[in-house]
């Protein structure tokens, strides 16, 4: 309790300050036991966070108040109820030998805007531009395009692997859309529509699939691996939502800057189950970052359906359990996933809070090139979803509804982006692939002796036997 | 092959020892020792390669004097201004405040780290002065706040991970190793991780087996990673103070049983090498190569040795990766036999893979296998006389001394 509850030390000026009550902790002790320590003079320029000496009203909440042990009362009088003031607040005691259900009566509702015919179901959504919506919609068929030609590129064995985003482009565009891009992202692996929408290009991607010399990864990831320091989209890590603690602590980073952007990061409900996910959102709630957790729940981790994957109500349902604001939102809705985003990140940045959002939706693809998901669930059920909750489809239905998309823009759009699509993995193909140096590079900031005398061994195998190794860059 | 390996580890080019000799200069008090590795040093140190801008401060910093036997301190001492005495921790404590006084994005994050002042008191203190959010007490789970320490690293924080013990990090492996140690390789160079991550680890006093591991073991083979352990009040608050300046992962090990050892620091700022070894004493006939707490171990051997008319020569290791290979060669050189004691079991530790890579590079300057001492393939038994057993003692490092100088 103690370690709980003395907890003091200066607050940042731009750090929101709840005045909570602690049950009997009055705010003039709280504000007694801090020193006023002499301000950090703003001239030697080193410190971007003035002290907070000057704003003594704004001390106190729970994380940094210490409490005189004297001025905690143990019981409470309210009538006939008795209430303790137990480590982590006041609780009322009950004499009804009654447990908590295990499930809600009726699912958490799902936020819709959109239904499957493009036709507004509420007002309540965040109004989107024309252009902003075009450019989505566009962006959408462009993933798609993109997903179907690198699927087929990895079946002709011109790529090794690859992941499709297929049934998940709205989830992509709309979030991304929904964002700044001062904004950073920590993503899974089927997100590459976040990367497409901030600007990077077909090229790029070809070219981190075919890991040549001009994937900015310089040829040391899989397939669909991206990451862009420029359009702050962090690389792709093929462990499980090892991310999702990563985001947390840039958002963390973001905090202590004071900067008007937050972070988010998006996994997959097989995800939800590792160890990193509980304790990052654990520790988001607790460290009051502005953090979005997206979680893409598209029923299926592979072959695991969610059914064997955990017994609650999906995943929106433990943010309470971490005392983080949730929401679940129709994963196929490009108007529902931008609205709430857009407010997510409101909240995540005034408030400093975490937020979680649960997009249902479903996996239209297989999980990756290396499985074959008809072995495990029944092929008109994929196809069910493919065509029916086609989230590209729907938002494209809305567009025209609105007047800002033509039926026949469509073909000249999906062919043109299938030859631009085309032509940037025939162009990555024949672009050579990194040379022997690039195996050494970036382990270290510089490479140090033990790495040289690698490469130099290396090198000198190569030479000698060049016809075991015909192709060798060198 | 032996030969032409040395060639190239100890090329270096005129412009870095032009560098490194303005550098010298510029450190006033302190006892230069001659030495032609120097220009070595910054050829294996990397960043003080020209076009550096961050090479060239670290010259200017970077400490010319690292032997710290109980002679050249008093040396050192007379000639320079008297200096201040401080125990482990607060060395630690000192560079650690120094670098976050002199770095606002410095930030530490751990298990009671924030008002509790960290288990063995690192931290004291610097949650009052800096404040609950860059001193940062995390619930527990070490996967997520390493975890968030590579995140906070590369959105541009320089975090120091503390780990209450170093076993405690084996839960953080998913993390150091794959995220870590790759994610500045796999992202083509595009995100830097500069976080140190650090804590107590060794064989302490009857802490039982989970509590008792050297995870320098473990981690040495991950790519991407810098190790350093050190062994002194001196050395530690240098090797702290290099490691947060590093823009690599920095691993640093510390030891439980070590946390009290007293020692007088100058007063000057100073900032030791991650890769270089420390010789503690010099000598003749054999050279014994320790870290961390053996090194008192091996110490208390040398007495010993001394009085029975040996002449080791002892060299600290402290980086543990990449190996200081130019000081330890030379020493190989010089002596011709090698002991290696460490706290590391037998198989796969620190001494296993420096057997490995002296016998790769020296083998023709042995004049007899190398010994490593180490610890047996248990784990640490709590009864005391159980544990002194699993530890190399000094009795046994005179005697494999005196074995192998007949």
């Amino acid at each position: 309790m103690a370690l709980y509850l003395s907890k003091s030390g200066k607050l940042l000026p731009h750090f929101k300050q709840k005045i909570c009550s602690l049950g009997m902790i009055s705010l003039s002790s709280i504000g007694s036991c801090f020193s006023q320590n002499p301000p950090l003079s703003p001239e030697d320029g080193k410190t971007p966070y003035a002290a907070p000496a000057h704003h003594p009203s704004l001390f106190a909440s729970r994380r940094f108040g210490s409490v005189k042990a004297e001025k905690l009362a143990s019981i409470t009088n309210t009538g006939d109820s008795q209430a303790l003031n137990f480590p982590g607040g006041i609780v009322k005691f009950t004499p009804e030998l009654k447990f908590l259900a295990d499930l809600p009566e009726e699912r958490i509702h799902c936020y819709r805007v959109l239904d499957e015919s493009g036709h507004l179901l509420t007002s309540d959504f965040v109004e989107i531009d024309k252009d902003i919506a075009v450019k989505m919609y566009e962006d959408m068929v462009m993933l798609q395009t993109i997903d179907t030609i690198f699927y087929e590129a990895q079946r002709q064995g011109r790529i090794s692997f690859y992941v499709t985003a297929a049934g998940e482009e709205a989830i992509n565009i709309a979030s991304a859309a929904a964002l700044s891009m001062d904004d950073f992202v920590f993503p899974q692996y089927r997100e590459a529509g976040v990367l497409l929408w901030r600007g990077f290009g077909l090229q790029d991607l070809a070219n981190q699939c075919f890991g040549n010399v001009g994937d900015n990864c310089k040829g040391r990831q899989m397939p669909a691996h991206y990451g862009s320091k420029k359009h702050n989209y962090f690389t792709v890590a093929s462990t499980v939502a090892t991310q999702i603690p990563h985001a947390v602590g840039a958002a963390y980073s973001l905090k202590m800057e004071g900067r008007d952007a937050c972070t988010i990061t998006y996994f997959g409900d097989g995800g939800t189950s590792t160890g990193d996910c509980h304790a990052a959102m654990n520790f988001a709630a607790v460290l009051e970052a502005p953090v979005i957790l997206f979680c893409r729940n598209n029923g299926w981790a592979i072959s695991t359906p969610v059914s064997d994957q955990f017994r609650s109500d999906g995943i929106v349902v433990r943010g309470q359990a971490y005392g983080i604001r949730s929401i679940r939102v129709d994963g196929n809705d490009a108007l529902a996933v931008f609205s709430a985003v857009h407010m997510a990140r409101k909240m995540a940045i005034s408030e400093s809070r975490p937020v979680l959002i649960e997009a249902l939706t479903y996996r239209a693809g297989h999980h990756s090139t290396s499985d074959d998901s008809s072995k495990y669930r029944p092929i008109e059920e994929i196809e069910w979803w493919r065509a029916a909750q086609d989230p590209v489809a729907r938002f494209r239905k809305w567009l025209e509804i609105q007047g800002w998309w033509r039926c026949e823009s469509d073909t000249e759009l999906r062919d043109r982006a299938r030859q631009e699509v085309l032509n940037a993995i025939l162009v990555a193909e024949k672009t050579e692939k990194p040379g022997l140096g690039e195996i050494f590079t970036d382990v270290y900031d510089f490479p140090p002796s033990n790495l040289r005398d690698q490469e130099k061994s290396l090198r000198q195998t190569v030479e000698r036997h060049q016809r075991d190794y015909p192709h060798f860059q060198l | 092959m032996a030969a032409a390996l040395l060639h190239g580890v100890g090329s270096t080019t005129p412009l870095s020892s032009v560098n490194y000799n303005n550098s010298r200069r510029s450190l006033p008090g302190y006892v230069v020792h001659e030495r032609k590795r120097a220009s070595f040093l910054i050829q294996c140190y990397g960043s003080l390669l020209p076009g550096s801008k961050i090479g060239i401060n670290r010259a200017a910093k970077l400490s010319t004097n690292a032997v710290t036997t109980k002679q050249d301190n008093v040396t050192a001492s007379t000639t320079s201004k008297p200096g201040h005495e401080l125990l482990l921790f607060e060395a630690l404590r000192e560079g650690l405040e120094e670098e976050m006084e002199r770095d606002p994005r410095v930030c530490v994050m751990g298990e009671d780290v924030g008002h509790y002042g960290g288990s063995y008191k690192v931290t004291k203190g610097l949650a009052d002065k800096y404040g609950d959010l860059r001193v940062l007490d995390t619930p527990i789970a070490e996967n997520s706040f390493t975890g968030m320490g590579i995140g906070a690293a590369m959105t541009g924080l320089r975090p120091i991970v503390e780990g209450m013990n170093m076993g405690f990090l084996l839960l953080a492996f998913n993390q150091i190793s794959n995220n870590c140690g790759m994610l500045h390789y796999t992202s083509g160079g595009q995100f830097e991780i500069p976080i140190v991550i650090r804590g107590p680890g060794g064989v302490g006093r009857q802490l039982g087996a989970e509590h008792s591991q050297r995870l320098e073991s473990y981690f040495q083979s991950i790519p991407g990673i810098q190790m350093v352990a050190c062994s002194t009040p001196y050395n530690a608050k240098g090797l702290m103070k290099a490691a947060i300046r590093s823009d690599n992962p920095v691993i640093l090990f510390e030891h439980v049983l070590l946390y009290n050892l007293k020692e007088r620091v100058p007063d000057e700022e100073y900032v030791l090498n991650l890769e270089e070894a420390e010789m503690v004493r010099m000598g003749e006939h054999v050279t014994i190569l320790t870290y961390s707490r053996m090194r008192y171990h091996v110490m208390q051997a040398a007495k010993t040795l001394v009085n029975k008319g040996y002449d080791p020569e002892v060299i600290d290791i402290r980086s543990l990766k990449p190996f200081d290979l130019h000081t330890i060669g030379n020493s190989v050189k010089k002596t011709h036999r090698v002991v290696i004691v460490e706290e590391c079991m037998r198989t796969g530790g620190i001494g296993a893979s420096l057997t490995a890579s002296i016998n790769e590079h020296f083998h023709d300057y042995l004049d007899a296998p190398i010994v490593c001492l180490s610890s047996q393939d248990v784990p640490t038994p709590y009864a005391g006389t159980l544990e002194d057993w699993t530890v190399v003692q000094p009795a046994q490092i005179v005697a494999t001394v005196e074995q192998l100088c007949q």
